[in-house]
């Protein structure tokens, strides 16, 4: 009896997009970071059912100031990664780690005005229910943000130094949908933390 | 250029099967000797080890409950101290629940996940790796607390304000809490793993429609895995935090909410229990179509009904809570939510019946476990029916009537299951058939050590007896009862300790078993037994639900994967239609390394917040070690389209 035969030998070797495994790697983590973050807000919604004013009395509203130039420049810096994404498309690597530097220098400002949001808050983590939640939230995501910064100092060296390899372009391109979830999911979260106050 | 004409050279398209089998048994093997254990990334023998781990884990657990099982054998007993009581209830269920029951299920499906739909590895397997190590420390932090007297002792669920930082000073809560992160990562390191995996590495031909149910079983739990376990990690992550740096989450005094907790768990721990049970109904499917020698009856409702019970789990957290004075709108909705549940359980019990009923039964070990799953956890369900009534649920809250039911449940309804197949799989582990008399023996003691130990309890729990004391008074009248469920204990010890015999004999010097020794239909009874190193000699396809039952007398293969690396075939996610190949990951000491930097962390985190900047330092560089580009050659360049590719011989 005739075997017969699959060929696959022909198909490519990489692939990047919904069709690689690293991109539904990286959907996979996206979607237990965000869970987290949405129970972070349900939470601080439980937590305003204990006070009668939000923020606690003699805790002021947020200043807006550092936290609305911050978002504004983590917006911005969905710009650059949109160019690095698409060079990596293409492979190509001198516009990709240019890019990359380009978010780097944002991510490292975006860092320092972080500072000033933590303060902006007007309380500490252990004043009161408020503070810790506000604290906690502004926290886990400026973890987010110093993780990501630094995967783009490695991605930007690698690409600038060598030796890449094809599959590093795809690593390119889901480091680009992982910072756009960093910025993404700030957006709601800056909304809740310095708006809220003002409206609940 | 040489490079292609190397990769040419090592396609399987032009090796001989023996040569093939030569090159593939090089390159998918296991690193040798002592430091090779820490370098291992493939899911066979990774998932080997976490199933070992946490059957000792189980072993260790159920010593303990053994040991409270003496301690109430008789009223005003002074057997343990209450101090020893509390530390050994608490470390019994955690290590159950987060140590035993959800481990082990992903232990086997990360085991036969890959084989069963048509693969040679996990998509991810160093991450595999990395989350075996990070169960692996959890579950020793928490028996460390333990052996140095300073267990945690505030149940399972350790309630605040219990837990918290007033009434449970001292380190003892935080290393359950940091026990938590850990295995919490693990399980969603999992659960990631096994819906990547089945996502895209399924065999061609085996679109969704096609998958094996315990294939979609570990789909449905990983899924679930994925947005519970954030909630009990965010929890332990804010008891842990008001331990340590005095926020006030759990606080009542400065506007935190013990309730806050509650909620938070058993949004988690609702969907548990489901984490727990999908995987092992997946097995009941499995055991069943293959001893019922025909496919399952209704598999659509069959599938349909564990993607219902995957959402419904979720929307019923709060009947844990009912005793805790909240709106009556919602518990009205919790308890219809509760009641909704027992349909599409039940759906699959009448498809499992039907299947047996219809098929041609051979009745062997894995079939009489599957009998006693139904037996027991028909009961199971009941009186958890019975508790969706909330003023049922206030009448025996916090009694032996819940401790009855959740072990009807969890025992019945996935230990069963769980045992059953592994007397069904552990001839594709080993390549050996456990004793079916030392296994008929092994079932009827457990299923009547385990009636014996926990019926008399929800007898006791309606005469009010409650959970969690360590002893009671001889005018209460439980005495006998009590007596009885530690009689049946140590059946039920002697009937673990007889499985446990059964797989050390029969691991060694059992009958060989062959590919196939129950005639079963899924992929992974086409390979040899023991499976090999690499899975499959080459790639199958499929066209149809049972594989092995229907194919066609031509069924092709797939060629055209190379033999000098680690390649996988990609295929789409609806149809597994060819995409792409693929390059794993081969063996390395970082998943491992980066285990330890992260355990570093997370242990230093319980003695000051600094643990979390050293943790991350030490994790970063890891996984810069572990990413680092090795310079290898681009693997291929068929992009450009590549030479002719020759038929083979």
């Amino acid at each position: 009896m005739n075997q017969r035969v699959l060929d696959v030998s022909t198909l490519p070797a990489v692939a990047s997009g919904p069709r690689a495994t690293i991109w539904w790697g990286v959907v996979g983590l996206l979607t237990i970071e965000g869970t987290m973050f949405g129970l972070l807000v349900a939470t601080y919604f439980y937590l305003r059912l204990n006070f009668t004013e939000w923020p606690p009395l003699g805790t002021p509203a947020p200043d807006l100031l550092a936290g609305s130039l911050n978002i504004s420049l983590l917006l911005a810096s969905m710009g650059p990664m949109i160019i690095a994404h698409r060079a990596a498309l293409q492979e190509r690597r001198r516009p990709i780690w240019i890019a990359l530097a380009i978010c780097i220098a944002m991510g490292v400002v975006s860092l320092v005005l972080r500072g000033f949001e933590f303060t902006a808050m007007h309380c500490r983590w252990d004043t009161h229910a408020y503070g810790s939640v506000v604290w906690t939230t502004l926290g886990m995501h400026t973890g987010h943000l110093i993780a990501s910064t630094l995967e783009n100092v490695l991605l930007a060296l690698l690409m600038r130094l060598g030796p890449v390899e094809r599959k590093h372009f795809v690593d390119v391109n889901v480091n680009a949908v992982y910072w756009y979830f960093v910025v993404l999911a700030w957006l709601p979260i800056y909304i809740i933390l310095y708006f809220g106050p003002h409206l609940l | 250029m040489s490079h292609d004409h190397d990769a040419e050279k090592n396609k399987d398209t032009v090796l001989s099967e023996a040569e093939l089998r030569v090159r593939l048994e090089q390159i998918w093997k296991s690193p040798d000797g002592f430091t090779g254990w820490f370098k291992n990334v493939f899911h066979k023998p990774i998932s080997e080890r976490m199933i070992i781990t946490s059957f000792v884990f189980f072993a260790l657990a159920g010593l303990l409950a053994l040991l409270m099982r003496v301690q109430l054998a008789v009223p005003e007993n002074t057997f343990l101290s209450p101090d020893l009581y509390n530390q050994f209830f608490t470390v019994h269920g955690s290590t159950m629940m987060f140590l035993f029951a959800v481990p082990v299920m992903q232990a086997v499906g990360l085991y036969f996940v890959p084989l069963m739909i048509g693969t040679r590895n996990l998509a991810f397997p160093r991450l595999n790796a990395f989350g075996y190590y990070m169960f692996l420390i959890g579950g020793l932090l928490l028996w460390v607390g333990l052996a140095l007297n300073i267990g945690a002792d505030t149940g399972w669920t350790s309630y605040v304000p219990l837990a918290g930082p007033e009434h449970s000073p001292g380190k003892r809560v935080d290393f359950w809490a940091q026990m938590i992160t850990f295995t919490e990562i693990a399980s969603l390191v999992a659960a990631v793993e096994i819906i990547v995996t089945t996502f895209k590495l399924r065999a061609p031909g085996m679109s969704l429609n096609r998958m094996p149910i315990f294939v979609w079983a570990m789909l449905v739990q990983s899924f679930m895995v994925i947005f519970a376990m954030p909630s009990v990690m965010l929890a332990s992550g804010f008891l842990a935090m008001d331990r340590l740096v005095d926020t006030h989450f759990f606080n009542q005094a400065e506007g935190g909410d013990p309730l806050l907790w509650q909620h938070l768990f058993w949004f988690f721990g609702h969907p548990e229990v489901y984490i727990i049970f999908i995987p092992a109904t997946g097995m009941v499917s499995a055991l069943v179509q293959s001893f019922a020698r025909r496919p399952i009856v209704g598999y659509t409702a069959v599938v349909l009904s564990l993607i219902a019970t995957g959402f419904l789990g979720f929307g019923l957290w709060v009947h844990h809570m009912f005793a805790v004075g909240l709106p009556q709108l919602g518990q009205s909705f919790f308890t219809a939510a509760s009641m909704l549940i027992a349909i599409p359980s039940g759906v699959q019990i009448f498809c499992w019946i039907a299947t047996l009923w219809s098929g041609r039964v051979i009745v062997r070990t894995p079939l009489l476990f599957v009998a006693g799953f139904i037996a027991i956890f028909v009961l199971g369900g009941l009186t958890g029916v019975m508790q969706a009534s909330v003023p049922f649920n206030l009448q025996v809250h916090d009694t032996f009537f819940v401790v009855a039911h959740f072990h009807y449940v969890l025992i019945g309804g996935a230990v069963f299951p769980l045992i059953g197949a592994l007397y069904y799989w552990f001839p594709k582990i080993t390549g050996r058939m456990m004793s079916e008399r030392l296994g008929g023996w092994n079932f009827w003691t457990f299923f009547i050590g385990f009636n014996l130990t926990f019926f008399p309890l929800h007898q006791l729990g309606l005469a009010g007896m409650p959970r969690r004391v360590y002893t009671y008074l001889p005018e209460t009248g439980w005495g006998s009862l009590n007596f009885i469920a530690t009689v049946g204990a140590a059946i039920l010890g002697i009937a673990v300790l007889m499985f446990l015999i059964n797989v050390t004999i029969s691991w060694r010097r059992g009958a060989l078993a062959g590919a196939n020794p129950w005639h079963a239909d899924t992929l992974e009874w086409s390979v040899p037994s023991p499976a090999p190193v690499y899975n499959y000699l080459y790639l199958p396809t499929v066209n149809s639900r049972t594989p092995l039952w229907t194919k066609a007398e031509d069924q092709p293969i797939v060629k055209g994967l190379r033999a000098d690396i680690l390649e996988v075939l990609v295929t789409n996610l609806l149809d597994a239609m060819p995409d792409h190949r693929h390059l794993l990951d081969g063996t390395s000491y970082w998943p491992f390394l980066t285990a330890v930097a992260v355990g570093i962390g997370i242990i230093t985190a319980i003695f000051t917040p600094w643990g979390v900047v050293i943790g991350s330092v030490l994790a970063f560089i890891c996984l810069a070690g572990w990413f680092w580009p090795h310079g290898e050659p681009v693997p291929d360049s068929s992009r450009e389209a590549g030479p002719p590719v020759q038929e083979a011989a």
